[in-house]
């Protein structure tokens, strides 16, 4: 295929996805980029060109293995949901903008733990992007002359597509100077990118599968009869198993720390329920990914059996030499998503850490503490924008100079291996309080030296043909400081050897220095909110610990510095009305400060947001007594907040109720006047009616304020009980009598059985009051001419028991507790009205209440309603 | 001599409105609750009617919707006549269908203008 159709393609395919990157930055509202598919899609920018052409490469020559690079993330994922909950709330509710400032945060700010992970990082990393690129120019060449064959930069296509690559992240990666904002342009398009890959990726395993074989079983018989084909499709027994194990480990610490992974991840999630889509269609990505992996490498083998083919390419040269060239642009294409979008996401990361955690805390810092926040925030890009160029054409020169013909999977894996040495810091800080900043960053260099003696040092060795007898002999000729071999360790291959002991030192390391050396109280702190952080996370600025004294007027300095005058006051404004904080005060507290640094940590970076504030502030060491206290009050705070709050909407809903129940009298009252004063021709009889309906609904109206009056006196307490020797069965004889013409009236019988003569303390007109609510509701639900309602007494060891039951309809089991609020009924039928005040038991709740004594509803045995009340009774 | 159906329970604020609309020359029917007003419009299809909402088991705009989801009924003019004044319920009211809103307490004199000018 000549040169030119396919860089026209290239070309085309870019400005397509320069075009949906723009588009949804334009419409970053959009749902079509706010979904937790294209959050699931950008996470397959773990599946790189290696996956592409890697894999299928390494199951051809070694079988099963290539497997583990998906096992782990498919094994971990599901955790996911509890851990990387966490991790997600730790890091939105600090800002957190790349992996570096997530170990940074946690070991206090360390300004050099983060500029170390960011160099481990680089470091592994550019490496893996110049393995891209390599993806890209070796591909390219093989789809347009059919061979390898490697340019000068000046006619290579690749220099000019790294240039683009770079244009475009550092276009879209700096749309923002806070880097924990979402970059949508660029996940949207990384995950158009993964569609496209994986649907192109199966339609070439669909080819080679269906149309150059007959079904997989054709290509199965076919292939089993090559040589090496068992050993190959085995795991190689308990030595085997072994590397298995550890590969698949690796692949776990992977995809959840690689920088790129990381980004796209934490960095870019918008919410957190997007993880339950996660957890199952990510695995499933991966499976179709892998579906066909076998089948184009045992093809590959059989068809290029007797030819000399790098079985990276088998998936380009299938289609290739079987003249289908559309096909293997297609192929080509896949390859080339796959690639560019791990190079932008993963130079994107890269540029955040190496600004945010290694250029401002060290170079810029003096600088920005006295220059005009325009100009900073233009720096502050200008930095990352450099950052990203210099990392593309530094990946692209390391891949000219190195001659990298080992395979893809190789290099990859070397990346995995150092990024590793981050885990213990990393997983460590999440769930063991005791972790310090000196044991994070000793047990990083330690593994990092692991991995350089062990891994880095023999590999480049072997790619770049050295002649030293280093790798067979070891170190001096020391045999048990064979790199590969090292301790006289053989059971493993060269990665899981490196990664076993790398992790066993850094991990060693790490442990006994955190355990020797306590951190200090800064650590302490972050280790809480780290460890604990379901309980702390959402209290944000409210859980910081923080005691000294500062001004306000020098951290807003400092804050405008960075975000504009602007921003500044909005920011703060937004700050003191959450907190209800006066916004004249002088002196700030430590939520301001520990706000501020929050504000600043997704321009600059954790570390350098806590040496400009903490240049402001005089700060005083706090000890970790004191640290969880405040914890703890903080918590508390909450907590009675919310409270409060319950309570205030409780009193907002009784007003409403209480001005609803007096309308309805004032209506009448209203209407009825209205008529009086205008109608002179009315009838004395009806005028009459009129006036009397007047009256009652009067008093309907003094009735309900003397009822809700009664009720605020009794909750409150203002008023005293008249307790004094009282016979019940005087008073409830007097009860009886206020309401036996309306029981008359409606042919409900009344009974009392007179049993008791009991003296008891109490206030007589408030049990009176009780007795007469009870009965009268009693009467209410009882049927017209066959209701009956019986008023008993009885002594239970120290209380007199009074209880009155009706043979009616009984109450709702849902409402025999609730009966007692105040207005129930007409809050339970929020259209229906009620009938009565719905005050009655609330009142006469507070009274019982108010003489020690309980009162409760339930149904009779035969479904008629008995409230009963008890008064304390002491013996003379 | 136009038809008119009073809607609500209390039986004062009825007898007031029954009151009136007699002597404006109306003919009058009453329902205690929306279960009645139902019967009522089906029997005697009244041109109006005054509507409050909280009423036991069936409630006013239970009542409203029956009307507008019944070809014949659902040009009867409505007039809610309710102590729920907060926006929300009025907005609710009128997107129902109601031609008018009314909270309690109301003049008598601009009922009745109201109800004229409806059915004019």
């Amino acid at each position: 295929m000549s040169s030119f159709l396919v860089i026209l393609v290239i070309i085309i395919y870019l400005a397509v996805v320069f075009y949906v990157a723009f588009w949804a930055e334009k419409n970053s509202k959009s749902k079509w980029v706010n979904n937790p598919y294209v959050y699931t899609l950008s996470l397959a920018v773990y599946c790189t060109a290696w996956t592409y052409y890697g894999s299928v490469g390494l199951a051809a020559t070694s079988g099963l293995k290539f497997l583990t690079i998906y096992l782990g993330p498919v094994i971990i994922i599901p955790a996911w949901i509890l851990l990387m909950r966490k991790i997600l709330r730790i890091s939105k509710a600090n800002k957190i903008s790349s992996l570096a400032d997530f170990i940074s945060l946690r070991y206090g700010n360390n300004r050099f733990l983060g500029a170390l992970v960011t160099v481990i990082c680089v470091l592994a990393i550019v490496p893996y992007i110049s393995l891209q690129l390599k993806a890209i120019s070796e591909t390219f060449n093989v789809i347009t002359k059919h061979n390898i064959i490697a340019n000068t930069v000046i006619n290579d296509t690749t220099f000019y597509i790294a240039i683009l690559l770079a244009i475009f992240a550092a276009f879209f990666g700096t749309q923002h100077t806070d880097a924990s904002e979402r970059h949508k342009g660029i996940i949207t398009a990384v995950a158009l990118e993964s569609l496209i890959k994986l649907v192109f990726f199966l339609v070439i395993g669909v080819y080679v599968t269906f149309y150059l074989f007959n079904g997989p079983s054709d290509i199965y018989k076919q292939a089993s009869i090559l040589p090496n084909f068992n050993l190959q499709q085995s795991i190689n027994g308990l030595e085997g198993g072994f590397n298995w194990f550890f590969l698949s480990m690796l692949s776990m610490i992977a995809i959840m720390l690689l920088p790129r992974q990381f980004q796209v991840t934490v960095v870019e999630n918008d919410r957190e329920k997007y993880l339950k889509k996660v957890i199952w269609m990510f695995p499933l990505y991966l499976l179709l990914f892998n579906i066909f992996v076998l089948f184009i490498a045992w093809g590959g083998n059989i068809i290029f059996q007797h030819q000399n083919v790098d079985a990276d390419l088998f998936t380009l040269m299938l289609p290739l030499v079987n003249g289908h060239e559309i096909l293997a642009l297609i192929v080509f294409l896949g390859g080339f998503s796959a690639a560019i979008s791990m190079v932008v996401i993963s130079t994107l990361a890269l540029s955040t850490m190496l600004s945010n955690n290694l250029i401002i805390p060290y170079g810029f810092l003096n600088k920005y503490s006295k220059s005009e926040s325009s100009e900073n925030t233009e720096s502050i890009k200008n930095i990352r924008r450099v950052a990203i160029f210099s990392l593309i054409i530094l990946a692209y020169f390391f891949y000219r100079i190195f001659t990298l013909n080992r395979s893809l999977v190789s290099i990859g894996l070397i990346s995995f291996v150092i990024i590793a040495q981050l885990a213990p810091s990393f997983f460590g800080g999440l769930f063991w309080r005791r972790a310090s900043s000196r044991g994070a960053k000793y047990g990083i260099i330690v593994g990092f030296i692991v991995t350089f003696y062990t891994l880095i040092v023999p590999f480049t060795i072997d790619s770049q043909m050295l002649s030293t007898s280093f790798v067979i002999e070891g170190l001096f000729g020391t045999g048990f400081l064979k790199p590969y071999e090292l301790f006289g360790l053989q059971l493993f291959e060269p990665v899981p050897h490196a990664f076993f002991w790398s992790m066993f030192f850094n991990i060693l390391v790490y442990a006994i220095v955190s355990v020797s050396i306590v951190g200090n109280y800064r650590e302490r702190n972050f280790a809480e909110m780290f460890v604990d952080s379901t309980k702390y996370a959402e209290l944000h600025e409210g859980a910081y610990v923080w005691k000294g004294e500062a001004y306000v007027s020098d951290i807003k300095e400092v804050l405008i510095r960075f975000l504009g005058e602007k921003r500044t006051e909005r920011a703060l404004n937004l700050f003191y009305m959450k907190n209800g904080i006066s916004d004249t005060s002088i002196y700030a507290d430590a939520r301001l400060v520990n706000f501020s640094e929050k504000l600043l940590t997704g321009s600059i970076g954790s570390a350098s947001s806590r040496i400009l504030i903490a240049s402001v502030v005089k700060e005083e060491e706090i000890s970790l007594p004191e640290v969880l206290s405040i914890l703890d009050e903080t918590q508390k705070t909450k907590e009675s907040n919310k409270e409060l709050k319950e309570r205030d909407k409780q009193k907002d809903e009784f007003l409403d109720t209480v001005a609803h129940e007096l309308k309805t009298p004032i209506t009448s009252i209203r209407a009825l006047s209205e008529i009086l004063l205008d109608d002179e021709e009315i009838e004395s009889n009806t005028k009459k009616q009129f006036l009397s309906s007047i009256l009652s609904e009067s008093e309907r109206v003094s009735r309900l304020i003397n009822n809700i009056l009664d009720l605020e006196k009794l909750a409150t307490g203002k008023e005293k009980l008249d307790l004094k020797e009282n016979s019940i069965k005087n008073t409830i004889e007097k009860s009886i009598d206020v309401v036996y013409q309306i029981a008359a009236n409606k042919g409900v019988t009344l009974s009392f059985d007179e049993a008791t003569a009991a003296k008891l303390l109490y206030d007589e007109d408030r049990i009176q009051q009780v007795i007469i609510n009870l009965l009268s509701n009693a009467i209410k639900f009882s049927a017209e001419n066959k209701g009956e309602v019986f008023i008993k007494t009885s002594f239970n060891k120290n209380r007199l028991k009074i209880s009155v039951e009706d043979n009616g309809k009984g109450i709702e089991p849902n409402d025999l507790v609730s009966i007692f609020n105040k207005f129930y009924q007409s809050k339970n039928q929020t259209i229906l009205k009620p009938v009565g005040s719905g005050l009655g038991l609330a009142i006469s709740k507070q009274i019982i209440e108010s003489h020690k004594g309980e009162i409760w509803a339930e149904n009779n045995e035969n479904g008629g309603a008995r409230v009963t009340f008890t008064l304390p009774y002491k013996k003379q | 001599m136009k038809k008119l159906l009073i809607v609500d329970d209390e039986p004062n604020i009825v007898m007031s409105l029954e009151y009136t609309f007699k002597k404006e020359d109306f003919n009058v029917f009453i329902a205690r609750d929306g279960a009645e007003a139902i019967e009522i419009v089906n029997n005697d299809n009244p041109d109006i009617i005054i509507l409050d909402i909280m009423m036991p088991n069936v409630d006013g705009f239970q009542v409203l919707k029956y009307l507008k989801e019944n070809k014949e009924l659902k040009n009867i003019k409505v007039i809610f006549l309710s102590a729920k004044n907060k926006t929300s319920d009025i907005e609710l009211g009128l997107k129902l269908g109601a031609d008018k809103y009314m909270s309690k307490p109301f003049s008598v004199k601009k009922l009745v203008n109201e109800v004229k000018e409806l059915l004019k």
